[in-house]
């Protein structure tokens, strides 16, 4: 019994090497990526691997935070690549755990929506930390059923009307929403960018999400509990990604989306690359491969999102008839201009004092306000 | 790991000479028997659970850099100190003692009767059935069941359904502190039940028979015999209750409101979010004290003589 026994341990043993023989034997190496979900299908990961020879492994996070404490696990070893959000980007830049990429090994730069190519963002004092991948707008979305008349302002959410039917996002972030709207309705503020305040500024957010807290059903934790809450009636109108837009319409909810006319906060994610990457070559030709026009449309439709390359327009209409007029990704700079894009909050904001309010504050002030 | 195997393979590999040695030298000294029971356990206990322990201990005195999210490994008080002055801290604390204490209560007052009713009235067959329906839940996943509460508890689920067709005002539970006690109390309700139906079960049939001989009613015969005799089982089930709400925090991001989080979310966002291990560790500090404080008062009341 003893002598079969340890020979089914050590048939175990060898059935657990096995896959990691297998991975081992790829010749272009393993890109560990971090990533949100959905970012890293097999629709448009699957022919990479083919053409390169480099295996992906995908690690999903769920908010910026967590990539962050993904990207400096372990001494920054762990992984080799994430799709940085701009609230991520800077953190990871000026805590040196992702290295400058040169763009003229990418052919496909060239191709991306001029508006993208140096975003502030992950572009710091001329040099690109990563290549500009998807973005999208943090739109008002509403149940046309229950929500009239249709919302064209943010002071939806913030005023008694639809007191207890109304979600936003658990995310610290989100006090740029409040600095926004403060920024169009209270100029005596001063408020020029929302995520540049100084602490009369940022009190003053935070006293709008004070008093907007009460009517407040649910800081809705992942986009697709906020989709359930739609659904069943949970909540009637709040902040939301176009990505739970395209369920609910799949789903044949009654929703509709604006951008209010104080403009909209947006998110614009990058591929960076980490600094301890031992796989630099596969991750350039991952750089080079995801800013193609069609794994670029085949992201946007598939995620709901969209692209930075210029020439992907026609591909989306092509795989989703109409996708590119719906993402806005034809969009004149005009458009653009409306979105302020998620970033970093850091102490200098350029005017020399550094007493702007830096993200460890933000952290702080939302922890406090969920209470 | 390879000190664990060497004795084994030494057993397996040896003649029947060996072996009669072995067990002759157990034999002679039973402390050596006791030694090798415990020997696997007590290494798991140590090595892991205790290191663990140890470990959550020392991070709490440590800190991070907020730039550059490295572990400062300077001994300061500071994380607790930011508990001691954060009022935030302190609500989140005490919200999540006083629900534990509610679950505990509620389960404690649901699961008495349901027990007494299986360990001295339902025939054998019937408490048979009462015990597979009371483990029957938990086959299932913890994560499904708090699913299912969002579907009943939901503006648009059963429950308004149910006083819709009463001609009720719809309850609005979903997403509030009500939704959470309403949970905790149905998801720990079987880790109240076995204990207490372990300590009704205990209690000799000729005690209640004398308090009756005695002429005490069946009121006076609960109060003054059944009760003190059962307490150490409620004690012993209020701690699996209050322990388990206490340090849960999936409940709470699933079925609470704007104002529900937890101990455990905070040390969740805190590691998670801003890879902050030292501070959630210093809170998650917090949830050992209180139950190190609750044990020592089961005690008290007995509760360890029902295991």
């Amino acid at each position: 019994m003893t002598k079969r026994m340890w020979a089914l341990i050590a048939m175990l043993a060898v059935a657990a090497a096995f896959p990691a023989a297998g991975a081992s034997r790829q010749s272009g190496g393993t890109l560990k990526m971090v990533a949100w979900e959905g970012y890293l299908e097999p629709l448009w990961v699957k022919p990479f691997e083919q053409q390169s020879g480099c295996t992906i492994q995908a690690k999903y996070a769920g908010s910026s935070d967590e990539m962050v404490t993904l990207m400096r696990s372990g001494g920054g070893n762990q992984y080799d690549m994430v799709s940085a959000s701009g609230d991520a980007s800077l953190r990871l830049i000026y805590g040196k755990d992702v290295q400058p990429v040169d763009v003229s090994k990418i052919p496909n730069f060239k191709q991306l929506n001029p508006a993208f190519r140096s975003p502030p963002n992950n572009t710091v004092g001329g040099k690109h930390y990563g290549v500009s991948l998807q973005w999208g707008p943090n739109i008002l979305l509403y149940n046309t059923t229950k929500v009239k008349p249709a919302p064209t302002s943010w002071s939806s959410i913030y005023s008694p009307k639809y007191k207890g039917k109304i979600t936003v996002p658990d995310n610290p972030i989100q006090i740029a929403d409040a600095a926004l709207y403060l920024m169009k309705t209270k100029a005596s503020l001063g408020i020029k960018d929302p995520y540049e305040l100084n602490s009369t500024q940022f009190n003053a957010a935070i006293a709008l999400l004070k008093q907007q807290k009460p009517l407040i059903k649910r800081y809705w934790p992942s986009g697709g509990q906020e989709v359930n809450d739609f659904k069943n009636g949970n909540v009637w109108l709040g902040a939301a990604w176009p990505y739970q837009l395209s369920l609910l319409r799949a789903a044949k909810a009654p929703v509709k989306d604006v951008i209010p006319r104080e403009g909209a906060t947006g998110w614009l994610d990058t591929w960076m690359v980490s600094a301890h990457t031992k796989n630099l070559d596969c991750a350039y030709k991952w750089l080079n491969y995801i800013s193609s026009a069609k794994a670029q449309a085949q992201q946007a439709t598939n995620y709901g999102e969209t692209p930075v390359n210029a020439k992907a327009c026609p591909i989306m209409n092509k795989l989703s008839p109409g996708s590119c007029a719906v993402y806005h990704a034809n969009a004149p700079l005009a458009y653009f201009k409306q979105i302020h894009f998620w970033k970093t909050p850091i102490a200098d904001c350029g005017n020399g004092k550094k007493d702007c309010m830096d993200y460890t504050k933000w952290q702080q002030a939302w922890t406090q306000l969920k209470g | 790991m390879a000190a664990g195997l060497d004795p084994a393979q030494g057993l397996g590999g040896s003649a029947a000479g060996g072996r009669r040695r072995i067990g002759g030298a157990l034999w002679r000294r039973p402390w050596l028997k006791g030694l090798s029971l415990l020997a696997p356990p007590i290494v798991f206990f140590v090595g892991v659970y205790i290191a663990a322990v140890v470990a959550l201990f020392v991070y709490a005195f440590w800190t991070v850099d907020p730039f550059t999210s490295l572990t400062v490994h300077t001994w300061t008080g500071e994380n607790f100190r930011e508990l001691w002055h954060g009022a935030t801290y302190h609500d989140v604390a005490l919200r999540t003692i006083l629900i534990a204490a509610a679950v505990t209560l509620t389960d404690a007052i649901i699961a008495f009767p349901f027990a007494y009713y299986m360990a001295r009235l339902a025939t054998p067959r019937m408490r048979a059935v009462l015990f597979v329906l009371v483990l029957l839940p938990l086959w299932a996943s913890y994560l499904a069941r708090v699913y299912a509460w969002q579907l009943i508890l939901n503006q648009d689920g059963l429950l308004n359904w149910l006083t819709a067709k009463l001609g009720l005002p719809p309850a609005n539970l979903i997403y509030t502190n009500t939704a959470m006690w309403l949970v905790f109390s149905y998801i720990w309700l079987p880790f109240m039940i076995l204990p207490v139906y372990a300590g009704l079960e205990r209690i000799p049939h000729s005690y209640i028979e004398a308090s009756r001989d005695l002429g005490a009613k069946g009121s006076r015969t609960l109060r003054s015999v059944i009760l003190p005799l059962a307490l150490p089982g409620v004690v012993a089930g209020s701690i699996f209750t209050f322990s388990l709400t206490l340090g849960d925090y999936i409940t709470p991001s699933l079925v609470g409101g704007p104002s529900s989080q937890f101990i455990g979310n905070v040390v969740y966002d805190s590691v998670n979010g801003a890879g902050n291990l030292p501070f959630g560790a210093a809170f998650a500090v917090v949830p050992v004290l209180i139950m190190g404080v609750y044990l020592v008062i089961a005690r008290r009341l007995g509760a360890f003589d029902a295991l």
